[in-house]
């Protein structure tokens, strides 16, 4: 088994937290992990992307190479297509639909959409709707974890059991928040893939 | 012991702390800031006792650490490539005194300049000083060779340059822990004179230095972080560095490449294993992260031996950091993800919060200075350098950590004047205020804007050495008081600021504005923790 995903969003959307969960799940399913992030001037609204790599066999480059990605995430319609040439034939392009719009040049979102809907595997979703729904915007990315888990060979329990840890600290109510948001997500994408 | 799932920053300073550390030593900077942050952090490391306060600036860090190693315990000193730039002196010189307790200074260096100035290489460095240099290509190597690194610069007398790059001090992966080891107890140097380099004495220290060169060598070649991996295709030998290693082997099934390999981790490069694979294959291929520094070394001035590939002959760019699909190339595999992206993708660069105080301070500079000529405003390093960018457009230089205010001196002593300086609260106290000094001492006609938010904001809100000490120093320095300005960045008193900045521009001396408030993210970050708190 192997899964190699980006994940794609703008500094400060919380494409780390998504990372992290399905990271901790892959631990305790005893799967080796890499995952690069973006530190540093880039988290001051600029584009960002973490690449995830797990599999059963020892992972050897931290960076996925072009064309084998199995599975984009994003957190904003324009940040996925930034990240198209990782995407292998058969991968998936997973993305919310609502826009991070801090640049003049912004095109306009029926433009982008239209090319997500080029791509032949895609699901998207309007996930801070959904995630306000579910009780707090905030919890947006974890819709979209929701939404991308149907593609990631980790059983959804192992991701959710990966959701607990991370938000445990945070308190019941903020599991539950993000619980509810990760199954809300999920039941999109088995409805409209 | 359990798994951990850590980022490389992290697995460095886990296994420092395993490995015997009593006092890590830091500036912040990215990609090096999380291994300060991760001891910070960690519970062992407050049971152990460890000092881990963030230093002045990489400087005074280094030499904290050669004092700690000096009364016999094992430090770290952490800062990115260009910090290593402002300690060289010290670092230079502590392979001349050598060490008493382990001290191991790491070094992350950032190829492709993703948060940097330039994309230098820090093992030049390390060969310069003449000590061992360790470079990990995973995470679990990072933690073991953090884990070692003080006893093997005990063993040899010398300081250890740990050098990463900013994947490797980035990316997550799980590692396994050793036992934990004791810290050394005080001790002091077996020879007093140890650390005196007056010339006669250095001189002595010196020789002993090369005199430890082949010891120096001999571990190298015995490192199991380097490995002679041999491959059935002599056509062609292979040497990779540090995280380059798994570039390569990402190439081929069950990462089994078919050419001889020699793999390092541990410099001086092992010259048996490099000698064994030059005789026995027909070219070479030299694949690093960051300079071609051991191809150079391979190829020597007059490259009359076999053909040696690599950045230098265009086999791999001469810049930039390495990635599978770079190295693919040059192993002849097809080129891919080179087709364009799509027009509606547009580039979206990094800029200043929504919110941000510096944002203020622009705007109010911006139109205090709209009626002298442009180009009057020498920037630093820090957020505020994003006030270059659309749409404040406000900054002409950023160059190194505090030369606002030198360069603007300098600018103002050609006849630039007035001539203003922005810089932040962190970087004014890291290297801004011997600058001040000078322009003091002359009473340089310049206006300096220290915009202050308590806090190091690019790297992650770190505390500043700064905060509640700016205008005390300022004073100390001998800037008149009625010329120190302290402002609050509100749109609320944008007409007022503007007017203390005119008055200031128009003085021919010295005068300090400092726009004071707290960074927005920290600010965030405590209203969050203090509600957390009371609700507890």
């Amino acid at each position: 088994m192997n899964n190699d995903i980006i994940l794609a969003g703008v500094g400060g959307q919380g494409i780390l937290s998504i990372a992290a969960a399905i990271g901790l799940a892959a631990v305790n399913s005893n799967l080796h992990i890499k995952q690069s992030e973006v530190h540093g001037m880039s988290q001051r609204g600029g584009d960002v992307q973490s690449h995830l790599r797990i599999s059963d066999a020892p992972i050897a480059s931290d960076l996925i190479p072009a064309g084998k990605a199995h599975l984009i995430i994003s957190v904003e319609p324009m940040e996925g297509l930034r990240y198209m040439p990782f995407l292998s034939k058969n991968g998936w392009l997973v993305t919310n639909i609502t826009p991070f719009d801090n640049i003049p040049d912004y095109p306009k979102v029926d433009e982008i959409l239209k090319r997500v809907k080029a791509v032949k595997n895609h699901i998207a979703l309007d996930a801070d709707s959904i995630a306000k729904e579910c009780g707090s915007t905030k919890a947006s990315n974890i819709v979209m974890l929701g939404a991308a888990s149907p593609f990631i060979d980790i059983p959804a329990a192992g991701i959710e059991e990966g959701i607990r840890q991370l938000f445990n600290r945070k308190g019941e109510d903020i599991v539950n928040l993000n619980l509810k948001a990760f199954r809300a997500g999920r039941e999109y994408s088995e409805k409209n893939r | 012991m359990e798994k951990l799932l850590l980022l490389g920053d992290e697995a460095i300073a886990q296994g420092a702390i395993d490995g015997g550390l009593s006092g890590i030593y830091a500036y912040p900077g990215t990609p090096s800031t999380e291994i300060m942050e991760y001891v910070q952090g960690s519970k062992m490391a407050a049971e152990r006792n460890i000092h881990r306060q963030w230093s002045a600036n990489e400087k005074t860090a280094m030499e904290a650490a050669i004092g700690m190693s000096y009364a016999g315990k094992r430090a770290m000193v952490c800062f990115k490539h260009v910090g290593l730039n402002v300690a060289a002196d010290a670092f230079i010189n502590s392979a001349i005194t050598g060490v008493n307790g382990g001290l191991v200074v790491v070094s992350a260096d950032d190829p492709s300049m993703h948060s940097s100035q330039n994309e230098q290489d820090s093992r030049f460095y390390g060969k310069f000083a003449m000590i061992p240099i360790l470079e990990p290509s995973n995470q679990q190597e990072a933690y073991d060779m953090a884990y070692q690194s003080f006893e093997l610069s005990e063993r040899l007398n010398v300081p250890v340059l740990f050098r990463i790059t900013t994947r490797m001090a980035h990316s997550r992966a799980d590692i396994s822990r050793h036992e934990v080891k004791d810290q050394n107890k005080l001790r002091m140097p077996l020879d007093p004179r140890q650390y005196v380099l007056l010339p006669a004495i250095a001189r002595k220290n010196y020789k002993k230095l090369l005199s430890t060169q082949p010891a120096i060598e001999l571990e190298a070649e015995q490192s199991k972080f380097n490995a002679f991996i041999p491959g059935e295709n002599h056509d062609m030998g292979i040497v990779a560095t540090g995280i380059a290693y798994n570039y390569l082997v990402e190439n081929y099934p069950n990462h089994q490449c078919p050419f001889p390999v020699v793999r390092i981790g541990h410099y001086p490069i092992p010259r048996k294993k490099i000698t064994e694979l030059y005789e026995s294959c027909k070219s070479l291929l030299v694949i690093e992260e960051g300079y071609p520094m051991v191809e150079e070394m391979l190829r020597g001035f007059f490259n009359v031996g076999k053909p040696i590939h690599g950045r230098l002959d265009g086999t791999l760019p001469r810049d930039g950091e390495l990635n599978p699909n770079i190295v693919a190339k040059a192993l002849g595999f097809p080129a891919a993800g080179e087709e364009p992206l799509a027009e509606v993708v547009k580039n979206r660069p990094p800029s200043l919060c929504m919110g941000c105080g510096h944002r203020d301070v622009y705007t109010d500079l911006n139109e205090a200075i709209k009626d002298y000529s442009a180009g009057r405003v020498f920037s630093d390093i820090g957020c505020y350098t994003l006030g270059a960018l659309p749409p404040f457009n406000a900054i002409n230089s950023c160059v190194d950590m505090g030369a606002s205010i030198t360069m603007a001196k300098g600018a103002a002593d050609a006849g630039l004047v007035p001539a203003v300086a922005v810089i932040g609260d962190s970087t004014f106290t890291h290297s801004g205020m011997t600058g001040l000094l000078d322009a003091v001492n002359e009473n340089s006609p310049i206006t300096i804007i220290i915009s202050d938010n308590s806090t190091a904001g690019m790297t992650g809100g770190q505390d500043s050495s700064a905060t509640g000490k700016i205008v005390d120093i300022c004073r100390g320095m001998g800037v008149d008081p009625s010329h120190i300005r302290v402002v609050v960045p509100l749109k609320k008193n944008h007409e007022e600021n503007v007017k203390i900045i005119r008055e200031e521009l128009a003085y021919n001396g010295v005068s300090v504005i400092i726009p004071q408030r707290e960074c927005i993210q920290t600010f965030a970050r405590r209203k969050k923790t203090e509600k957390k708190e009371s609700n507890d």
